[in-house]
This record gives structure tokens, C-alpha cells and sequence, in this order.
């Protein structure tokens, strides 16, 4: 007995589990059969272009609405049937932070520490929580006078007070200056080290710089669930290159076309001392790096660089959303109106 | 649920809502006790009551006009709506805060009486009975101005609607006597809030009267409820 209580207590292996979320309004779906996990002590980012879904979701989870379809667990507690007990351990930071703007910061604690319940030493708990967030300096002054950076802030802290082990937050950086951004960005990243941590946004560099996994999501589904390192490559066919090879361009480019795994070379314009940069592609799965490497030795051609292209995650992430959004207007008009190639040709 | 409630209490007394509604509360009602008794030399308080009960329909609004429509406003309503504390405590603690404030005012009212001793035997047990039958009108009133406020982020439109509601409650018992088709009256009959208020005024505890009222008011939060559980399904 004492040992199933004590396997609930260290809970489940996961911290969140959706499993096939369906969120309608009306005739609109908002959310379409999506599933996803968050492991304990995760960090990750939830993507997506705006009204793609992400704050629906993640109403869902923290019990803020209830799903038309399929289940959402926290730490093991179902939102609908055990919506406390799941509540309880969610510390939440909506997209507009719940802010009591006529209390002083203080205040504001209080209220959220007593509203969780929570039985800690109040006084050192909450000054903890205020030394994370840095605001002790503004403990007594109206919230309505904080500027955003610092409501912004009070509103992280009030998700933190009651030390939930599950922190969500909804676009906390929208708003601020790129000196607030950095900052909420370096406390999200602080908090990922003993908390589980589910970030939304829609600003790439935001995942890229705090989380371990990234889950997109387009018009309500899932189009991508990966690590940061893995997702380049769901967007990739092939793999590209940019190498620096000194030597005559024209026989380097001919001999690289003929080896095996290489798809596609091209010389570009752009010259580096005497190397000439060209832009070369890779089969799907194939590692050409080496081959590259002794190819070029065996020659006496140089290597000065080589660097992958398209790592950026911005490009990765447009270039998802645009296929699933090709994907379904194919889907969803028999007679296309516009040839989607051609959409395809200029997004390029 | 005492958060809220503490949260609420706060709120009335950091924000001008609390001192408008207890000093024009105060105000209104002293001027119509003076005129209806002291100016009168008489001790009778039926129409006093009657007044105060007309004082409410422009004074409930004003405390539970924000009640809901504010935290809907400004989102703050995301924060009590995933914390670990029930739709029940939520709309419970509102409930009670308001009442709080509204049972404070009339308790001050009191204080009214004491003249009426000095030149006069007025009933004691008469005049607790009214403030008690006071206080039950004003949690049937309170009950539906949470609800009210619970359908609109705007506070205005909430407070008018409030005003509008608690005024045909009022009124249904005035258009009973130019109505001729009964089933029309035994209905209105049945809102009536004055028709309940009569029998305090003599003198008499009606607990038809008090059930009434407190039925009012489970409605009211109950509804209240029910709003936010399909808001949260909608």
C-alpha cells in the first residue's frame, strides 16, 4: 500500500499526456485530434504561427476549458475527472497575465499564495519567489504602475508561488523590449532546471535559445514533435552545404557531381580568397561530409569550409507550416483554384 | 474560498466601490427615515422600508456590477478559474463579500431607531424583523446582480441590466392591480418582491417569505455557475 502511494507521490513518467485533443467551437475546429507528451523535468516549446491552436491547448490543460474530445493528464491526474488535484500541481501564466492591477505586488503574492493553498513559511517562501523573479525591489508598489517588463515578471512569479512542478507559460515574451525578452528568457531557462517547463510562442529564437523539444502545430494539428537538434532535419529531404573548395571550379564541380550521395552541386558567385563557395546537396539520409573530405584530398583541392545550410529553425518552421498548409488546401479543394506549385515556387 | 473572499473584501475598500455604496446607502436611507418618521412624528416604518427597498435597486448594482465582469475584463478570471478551488467556492466567496458589505449597512442602520425610542414605544421585534426581511431582499438582489454580472465584461451594461431586473421585481406587484387575467397576476404574484415584504412590515415572520427570497438567491448562484461551467464547455 505504502508503496503504490509512494509511486503516485513520485507520480507519473510523464508530466503532461494529451492524447487525441479535439477543441470545437461551433463548427470550427480549434484544436483537431492533436497528442503530445511532456516528461518530467522537460523543457519544451510549443510552436506555432498565431491562432494556430496553442492557447486553446494549453486552456485545456490548465482546466481553464474543457475539451470536446480526447483527454489531457497531469502528472498522471486527469483534467476533468481530478481537475484540483491537477490544478494543483500547475503553476500557469496566461498570455495576458492575471494581474490584480489596484494590489501591490505584495498583495498580489499573498492572494495567489493563499488562493493554491499553500503551506510553506509564507514569508521565506515568498521572498524566494520574488529573489527568482527579481522583483523585491517593486514588492510594495501598485501593479498598475509596474511597467511590462515587471508585470510581466509579478505574473511568472504568481505561476511560481506554491512551487508547482509543472510551469506553463503563453507567449511570455510578447510585449516586452528586447532587454526584458532576454531576460525572461534567461529565468525561463533557470526555472527548466527543476521544473517541467511548457513554453507557447510563436518566436523561434525563443525556443531555440531555452528549449530541449519543440512540438508545432498549424490550423490545429501536429505537424512536427522533435528535439531542437532533430527538426532541421523532418524539414530537410537532403542535407545542405555550403563548402569553400580551392581549385578549379569546374573540374571540382564535375567530380563531385560523380560521386555517390551527392545530388546536387552548384557553384555560387561568392568567392573566399582563392576558394570558391559552392552550395551542395545530399541525398535523404546520407552523410556526405566524408566522402566530401577524402574526395577533395585525393585531389589537392582544399577544404576551407564547410558549413550546413538551413539549420536556421525559422526557415525549418516556415517551411513546415507552408507544406501543411499546402497539404490541406490540396486536400480540401478537388479543383484547385490556384496551382499550389506555383505558391510553392515563390514562397521559395 | 477565503482568498477570494479576503481578495473581494479588499477590493470594495481600495477602490471607491465601497465608500459610494455605504455612504449613499446611508445617505439615501437617513433621508427617508427622517422624512417618513422623525418629520412625521410617527414611528411607523412601513414606508421606510418601502424606500430603502427602492434604494437597492440603484445601490445592489454597484457592488456586484464588477463582481464578474471585471475579472472577465481583465483576465484575471484565468487565474481563479486554474487555481485548485471550485466554480461553488469562487461564486460563494463573491457572494458572501457582498453580502458582507450589505449586512454591515443595514446593521448601521440601526442606529436610526434609537430616536424613535425616545419620544415613542416602537416595536423592537418589528423593526429587527424588517432589517432581517431587508437583508433577505438584498441577498435575493445580490444573488442576481453576481449572476448579471457574470454574463457581460462590461460593467455598465451589467449594472443596468441589474437595475432593470431588480426594478421588475419591484414593479410586478404595482402592475398586479391593473391586470385582469388571473393567471397573469398569481405569476406575477410570484416575483413579487413587495407582496413578500408586506407581511414583515406588520409586524409578522413570514417564512414563505424568507424561503422566497433565499430561493432567489440559490437561483442567482446557481445560474452564476452554470455560466461559468458552460463558458468553460462553449
Amino acid at each position: 500500500m505504502d508503496k503504490e502511494q509512494n509511486a503516485r507521490v513520485d507520480g507519473a513518467e510523464y508530466m503532461i499526456e494529451v492524447d487525441g485533443l479535439v477543441k470545437r467551437y461551433g463548427q470550427k475546429y480549434a484544436v483537431d485530434d492533436i497528442s503530445f507528451r511532456v516528461k518530467r523535468g522537460e523543457v519544451v516549446g510549443f510552436l506555432g504561427p498565431n491562432g494556430a491552436g496553442k492557447s486553446t491547448t494549453i486552456n485545456v490543460i490548465t482546466g481553464f476549458l474543457s475539451s470536446t474530445a480526447g483527454t489531457v493528464r497531469v502528472d498522471g491526474h486527469d483534467v476533468l475527472e481530478e481537475p484540483t488535484a491537477a490544478k494543483r500541481l500547475i503553476g500557469y501564466l496566461p498570455e495576458q497575465p492575471p494581474l490584480y492591477v489596484d494590489m501591490t505586488v505584495d498583495e498580489y503574492l499573498n492572494f495567489a499564495y493563499e488562493l493554491k493553498g499553500c503551506e510553506y513559511n509564507r514569508k521565506k517562501h515568498l521572498d524566494e519567489v520574488c529573489s527568482v523573479t527579481k522583483i523585491a525591489d517593486v514588492r510594495g508598489r501598485l501593479i498598475k504602475n509596474l511597467s511590462k517588463g515587471y508585470r510581466q515578471r509579478v505574473g511568472i512569479a504568481q505561476a511560481l508561488v506554491g512551487n508547482p512542478p509543472l510551469i506553463i507559460l503563453d507567449e511570455p515574451t510578447v510585449g516586452l523590449d528586447p532587454k526584458q525578452i532576454i531576460e525572461v528568457r534567461s529565468l525561463i531557462r533557470a526555472l527548466g532546471e527543476n521544473h517541467t517547463v511548457l513554453l507557447s510562442t510563436h518566436i523561434l529564437s525563443e525556443v531555440q535559445t531555452v528549449c530541449d523539444r519543440i512540438v508545432i502545430i498549424n490550423k490545429g494539428k501536429i505537424i512536427a514533435d522533435e528535439k531542437k537538434e532533430d527538426i532541421v532535419r523532418v524539414a530537410e529531404d537532403g542535407r545542405a552545404y555550403t563548402a569553400k573548395i580551392c581549385g578549379p571550379s569546374r573540374e571540382v564541380t564535375a567530380m563531385l557531381r560523380s560521386r555517390s550521395g551527392v545530388r546536387r552541386v552548384e557553384r555560387t558567385a561568392e568567392r573566399d580568397g582563392d576558394a570558391h563557395v559552392y552550395v551542395i546537396e545530399s541525398d535523404p539520409g546520407v552523410d556526405i561530409r566524408k566522402t566530401l573530405f577524402f574526395a577533395l584530398a585525393q585531389n589537392n583541392w582544399p577544404l576551407v569550409g564547410l558549413e550546413p545550410v538551413g539549420e536556421n529553425l525559422e526557415d525549418v518552421f516556415i517551411k513546415l507550416v507552408d507544406r501543411s498548409d499546402v497539404k490541406k488546401q490540396g486536400r480540401e479543394r478537388r479543383r484547385p483554384v490556384i496551382d499550389n506549385s506555383d505558391i510553392e515556387r515563390k514562397g521559395e | 474560498m477565503g482568498a477570494i473572499y479576503k481578495k473581494e473584501m479588499r477590493a470594495y475598500f481600495t477602490t471607491p466601490v465601497g465608500y459610494i455604496f455605504v455612504g449613499a446607502l446611508l445617505l439615501l436611507t437617513a433621508v427617508a427615515f427622517s422624512l417618513t418618521t422623525l418629520w412625521q412624528q410617527s414611528w411607523n416604518t412601513m414606508q421606510y422600508f418601502t424606500l430603502t427597498l427602492f434604494v437597492f435597486i440603484v445601490l445592489v448594482p454597484v457592488l456586484t456590477m464588477k463582481s464578474f465582469s471585471e475579472e472577465r475584463r481583465t483576465r484575471t478570471e484565468q487565474m481563479l478559474l486554474t487555481s485548485p478551488v471550485s466554480l461553488w467556492s469562487m461564486v460563494m466567496a463573491k457572494y458572501f463579500a457582498a453580502m458582507t458589505m450589505m449586512a454591515g449597512v443595514i446593521l448601521l442602520t440601526g442606529l436610526y431607531y434609537l430616536p424613535l425610542y425616545q419620544y415613542a414605544e416602537p416595536e423592537t421585534a418589528i423593526l429587527i424583523g424588517d432589517m432581517i426581511a431587508l437583508l433577505l431582499a438584498g441577498s435575493a438582489f445580490v444573488a442576481l446582480g453576481i449572476f448579471i454580472s457574470s454574463l457581460t465584461e462590461n460593467q455598465m451594461v451589467s449594472c443596468v441590466i441589474t437595475i432593470i431586473i431588480i426594478l421588475l421585481f419591484l414593479v410586478a406587484t404595482f402592475a398586479n392591480s391593473y391586470i385582469n387575467s388571473p393567471v397573469i397576476r398569481t405569476m406575477l404574484g410570484w416575483i413579487s418582491v413587495f407582496a413578500r415584504f408586506g407581511n414583515f412590515t406588520n409586524g409578522i415572520f413570514d417564512f414563505a417569505a424568507v424561503l422566497y427570497y433565499l430561493s432567489i438567491t440559490a437561483v442567482g448562484i446557481f445560474l452564476t455557475v452554470r455560466v461559468y461551467e458552460k463558458r468553460r464547455w462553449g
